[in-house]
């Protein structure tokens, strides 16, 4: 008896879930106007990130831009056969980036970035639906980017340099549907890993076919964060042998996927630009969240996530309206890395069509004010998480869910 | 440029309109959901312990929150429905005090022993729940827990006066709105749009779980003459049912009614196996030396003077053999021959003629109580080893549900349950077969999106650790039932819950 109450007590618990398709492009409001495109685009230090081969082609000798995003991000969940519905109530993430450059001679420059490529920040309403799946997580990553730039002439150049990551997590969710204290009140589990970092590295070449044609390509490799020594923390679990969950630590891996894009942008009518970036970002390794802990009397959470590789298609345009304004716009297609049976309530992400604007402000030689505003748009969609076990059996968490985000952006661009 | 900046303001503005996102058809949205013919703006739900969401042996507020009128109304909320009040209990301990002293036990939980084997056991704690405090109502829950049909229409029920002497219910002390109330009265003044009725459980329930050891009263039409584990007579069940339907009707109210299910769907019946005693070969024989003579000489003479039938003689034969054995016990539907024993011919002494008095084994047909698993195979004294009940003492009646005594308890429910059914026809209320609904839990189980709800004590999820009153998960599953009949009779189309979302038993070793 006393096994297969822990086997049911245990099965229950055995889905801890992470962040999926948390890959936020927001590392540059110049390139954010314009549909996150810039991999064959020449403006400023956001090349930092977007083609670290172009810096060497900037005029300025020093060229620093920074900024931040406001993501104000909603998910709406529902449930039509049990009338079940929840809305997140997500803090306002904010991403920051920091680019700078500096031309060392004509055919070398060098080049910092910091900025925050991937991240998820959710939070449903304690104890709702989807609660045995998560109640919040919030994911940061910070990659730390030297980069040096040169040219072979002035129609190809080459760039790169290694990334160092820090990042944290924190994420609770309740251990099943129906554990609880003798008072009701759901048993749950937050998982916190702070200051796990690793290395990347970064590659990217740029070539002018003409004065007015540009291409770009830049390869972002995989970083796998190991979070060592993470803890978990357990609440309101009873007071039973049969529910041996204790505060313990914990392990595992978290991968922040490679990325290569390729595009290209093109000068014309003097005053327009056009950009074209396609993105491919190499999913696949995000097989499965797995969750060691170190207690042995807690068994290991295995979640099945099995993301597959997804592209980005966007799309950009600039018009050099006055000396004082410049204006943008673009739009992306995202598709979704998440295959259909592993749509998890932490990241709900389907495609989506993305739809960007901002502008330039010229403030003298030196100072610029760059602001864009992005707006994801992700149709209704009916989906399931199909790989939470009970007693064996998979519980499919079910719904109809329907996403959006909207983010302005402000940011500050000086140069010398 | 003004037009630039005009543009940028007017995509922000669409941004920040579109920031909740919204499904083309949303749950909460009227319309959504209907209740049909039906107005559930004011649900009241009337009934006994099931309603009351009583389970584990206890009331407690987790139990309450979990009861099925609870979860309806829950749901009723995205088709019309309103608030929805419950007397809830003070704590999650469970038991009641009067004026301070423990009048009901605390709740069970399954702790874990020192053997690190899982059992039931009543939760250490202090009660803190005072019948004395009588709550400002009225609720729209009126379930009360012990309630028999008859009780719902009896002015004084509520009467903290009366609970001592057991004229008065301590549940319905803490919530009726005076001393004179009536349950039925209290749940008709509230003017219900809708209600709920399921009563008539324990007018057969407590007979059973005495295993018989009350009146069959059918016959006797006054309910004031009953004992507590009587069986209720069906004509008295039929008018006091009437009444109450037309009670809850009377402003024009639709509601629904739920039968009675099967005594023998409830772990309380079936979980202690008839041939709990394991003997070995050696043991066997002596035992049969023991009983060679009731056998072979007391039962032959006892029929050879008239004094019992034949088929009683065969019916009391003890015969014990290696492996698993049926246990001896007294039935008081035998004929009692003590006194005869210890007349000539027989003579014997008097507590053997006691013992022998109303002997028998139990039969496989017969139901023994849960409660027997804790006497089955025990020695009552330290000093006699050989004194073991089932073995050498007969486990007593009140232990086992015979044959004789079932067809007691399913007469009674069959006349109730066409009772029932008859007045949901003639009255167009909703009808829900509980019967066959918890039939079907016990025999194979109901799947369900993570296992199979089952009658298993403990393990099967449907039964709280009292084996009588449903888990979280059963009344879940006894509120979808009754959505469904809903749904049928009055064309609406309230969402029922996933009942994999509801705890079943709660485990916890008292602090």
């Amino acid at each position: 008896m006393k096994k297969v109450l822990l086997i049911a007590v245990f099965a229950l618990a055995s889905a801890v879930t992470y962040a999926g398709g948390y890959r936020v492009s927001l590392q540059g409001n110049k390139a954010l106007a314009m549909g996150h495109t810039g991999v064959a685009i020449v403006n400023s230090s956001e090349l930092v990130f977007f083609n670290p081969a172009g810096l060497v082609y900037l005029d300025d000798k020093f060229n620093i831009s920074a900024g931040a995003s406001g993501v104000f991000s909603n998910i709406a969940y529902q449930d039509t056969e049990s009338g079940a519905n929840a809305r997140t109530d997500s803090p306002v993430g904010t991403p920051l980036y920091l680019y700078a450059s500096y031309k060392a001679t004509d055919w070398l420059a060098f080049g910092l970035g910091v900025y925050t490529p991937y991240g998820s920040e959710v939070k449903y309403e304690d104890d709702w639906a989807g609660s045995h799946l998560v109640n919040n997580i919030d994911l940061k990553a910070i990659y730390i980017q030297p980069t040096v730039s040169f040219k072979v002439n002035d129609v190809i150049s080459f760039g790169g340099g290694p990334i160092y990551v820090t990042g944290s997590v924190n994420f609770n969710r309740n251990l099943n549907r129906t554990l609880t204290d003798l008072d009701g009140n759901r048993a749950n589990v937050t998982v916190d890993a702070t200051g796990v970092s690793n290395w990347g590295w970064v590659a990217s070449t740029m070539v002018n076919l003409t004065e007015d044609l540009h291409i770009g390509a830049t390869y972002r490799s995989e970083i796998i964060l190991d979070a060592e020594d993470g803890d978990a923390t357990f609440e309101n679990v009873p007071n039973s042998p049969l529910t041996p969950f204790e505060d313990t630590k914990i392990n595992a891996s978290l991968p922040l996927p490679a990325e290569m894009t390729v595009g290209m942008s093109y000068d014309f009518c003097e005053k327009w630009t056009f950009a074209f970036d396609f993105n491919r970002t190499f999913w696949d390794v995000y097989k499965s969240l797995d969750i060691d802990f170190a207690n042995p009397d807690i068994p290991d959470s295995k979640n099945a996530r099995n993301y597959k590789n997804a592209s980005i298609y966007r799309f950009g345009m600039q018009y050099d309206a006055t000396k004082m304004f410049t204006l943008r716009a673009g739009y992306y297609f995202d598709e979704s890395p998440v295959q259909s049976g592993y749509f998890a309530p932490e990241t709900p992400r389907n495609d989506s069509s993305n739809f960007t604007a901002g502008l330039t402000v010229n403030l003298g030689e030196h100072l610029q004010i760059d602001a864009s505003f992005l707006y994801s748009y992700f149709k209704e969609i009916d989906a399931s998480y199909n790989y939470y076990f009970e007693n064996g059996q998979s519980v499919p968490f079910k719904g109809t869910y329907k996403t959006n985000a909207f983010v302005p952006g402000l940011g500050l661009t000086y140069k010398l | 440029m003004k037009n630039i900046f005009k543009y940028t303001f007017a995509l922000l503005a669409i941004g920040f309109v579109s920031c909740d996102p919204e499904f083309d058809s949303p749950v909460t949205d009227e319309g959504f959901y209907t209740s049909g013919s039906a107005d559930l703006s004011k649900y009241v739900s009337v009934g006994n312990s099931l309603t009351a969401g009583y389970a584990d042996g206890a009331l407690y507020i987790t139990g309450q929150e979990n009861s099925y009128p609870n979860i309806m109304a829950q749901q009723f909320s995205f088709a019309g429905g309103g608030e929805f009040t419950q007397p809830l209990m003070n704590d999650n301990v469970g038991g009641l005090l009067l004026g301070g002293a423990q009048i009901t036990e605390n709740r069970f939980v399954l702790a874990v022993g020192p053997d690190g084997s899982p059992s039931p056991v009543r939760l250490v704690g202090t009660p803190t729940t005072d019948i004395t405090n009588r709550l400002t109502g009225p609720f729209n829950n009126m379930g009360v827990p012990g309630a028999k049909s008859f009780h719902l229409v009896a002015p004084g029920y509520g009467n903290v006066a009366g609970v001592p002497t057991g004229a008065a219910n301590p549940y319905f002390a803490r919530f009726a709105s005076s001393e004179s109330a009536t349950v039925i009265g209290d749940a008709a003044s509230q003017n219900p749009t809708f209600f709920s009725l399921w009563i008539g459980n324990n007018d057969i329930l407590s007979y059973a779980t005495s295993g018989g050891a009350g009146v069959d009263q059918t016959g006797n039409f006054d309910p004031s003459t009953y004992g507590p584990n009587d069986i209720t007579d069906p004509n008295v069940f039929a008018s006091v049912y009437s009444q109450q339907v037309d009670a809850l009707t009377g402003a024009g109210a639709k509601g629904v009614l739920v039968n009675i299910p099967e005594v023998t769907s409830i772990p309380y019946f079936t979980t202690v196996p008839r041939n709990a005693i394991p003997l070995d070969a050696a043991t066997a024989a002596q035992l049969n030396a023991q009983f060679s003579a009731y056998n072979t000489q007391i039962l032959p003479g006892l029929v050879g003077v008239g004094i019992i039938t034949p088929e009683e003689a065969a019916l009391r034969m003890i015969n014990f053999s290696a492996g698993q054995n049926f246990p001896i016990m007294t039935d008081d539907d035998l004929t009692d021959v003590t006194a005869i024993l210890q007349g000539p011919p027989f003579s014997l002494p008097a507590p053997l003629a006691a013992l022998l008095g109303q002997l028998r084994q139990v039969k496989s047909d017969d139901l023994i109580v849960l409660t027997a698993s804790s006497v089955l195979g025990t020695t009552p004294d330290p000093s006699n080893p050989q004194g073991v009940i089932g073995v050498s003492i007969p486990l007593s009646d009140q232990y086992v549900l015979a044959v004789s005594e079932q067809a007691r308890v399913t007469a009674a429910s069959t006349a109730y349950n066409a009772t029932i059914q008859a007045l949901a026809g003639a009255k167009g209320l909703a009808y829900v077969d509980a019967k066959v609904a918890l039939a079907r839990v016990a025999n194979g189980g109901v799947a369900y999106d993570g296992g199979i709800l089952t009658s298993q004590f403990v393990t099967g999820g449907a039964f709280s650790l009292d084996g009588v009153h449903p888990t979280p998960r059963g009344y879940a599953y006894t509120a979808n039932l009754i959505i469904q009949a809903i749904n049928d009779t009055y064309d609406a189309t309230i969402p029922m819950v996933h009942i994999g979302n509801y705890a079943t038993i709660t485990v916890t070793n008292s602090p």
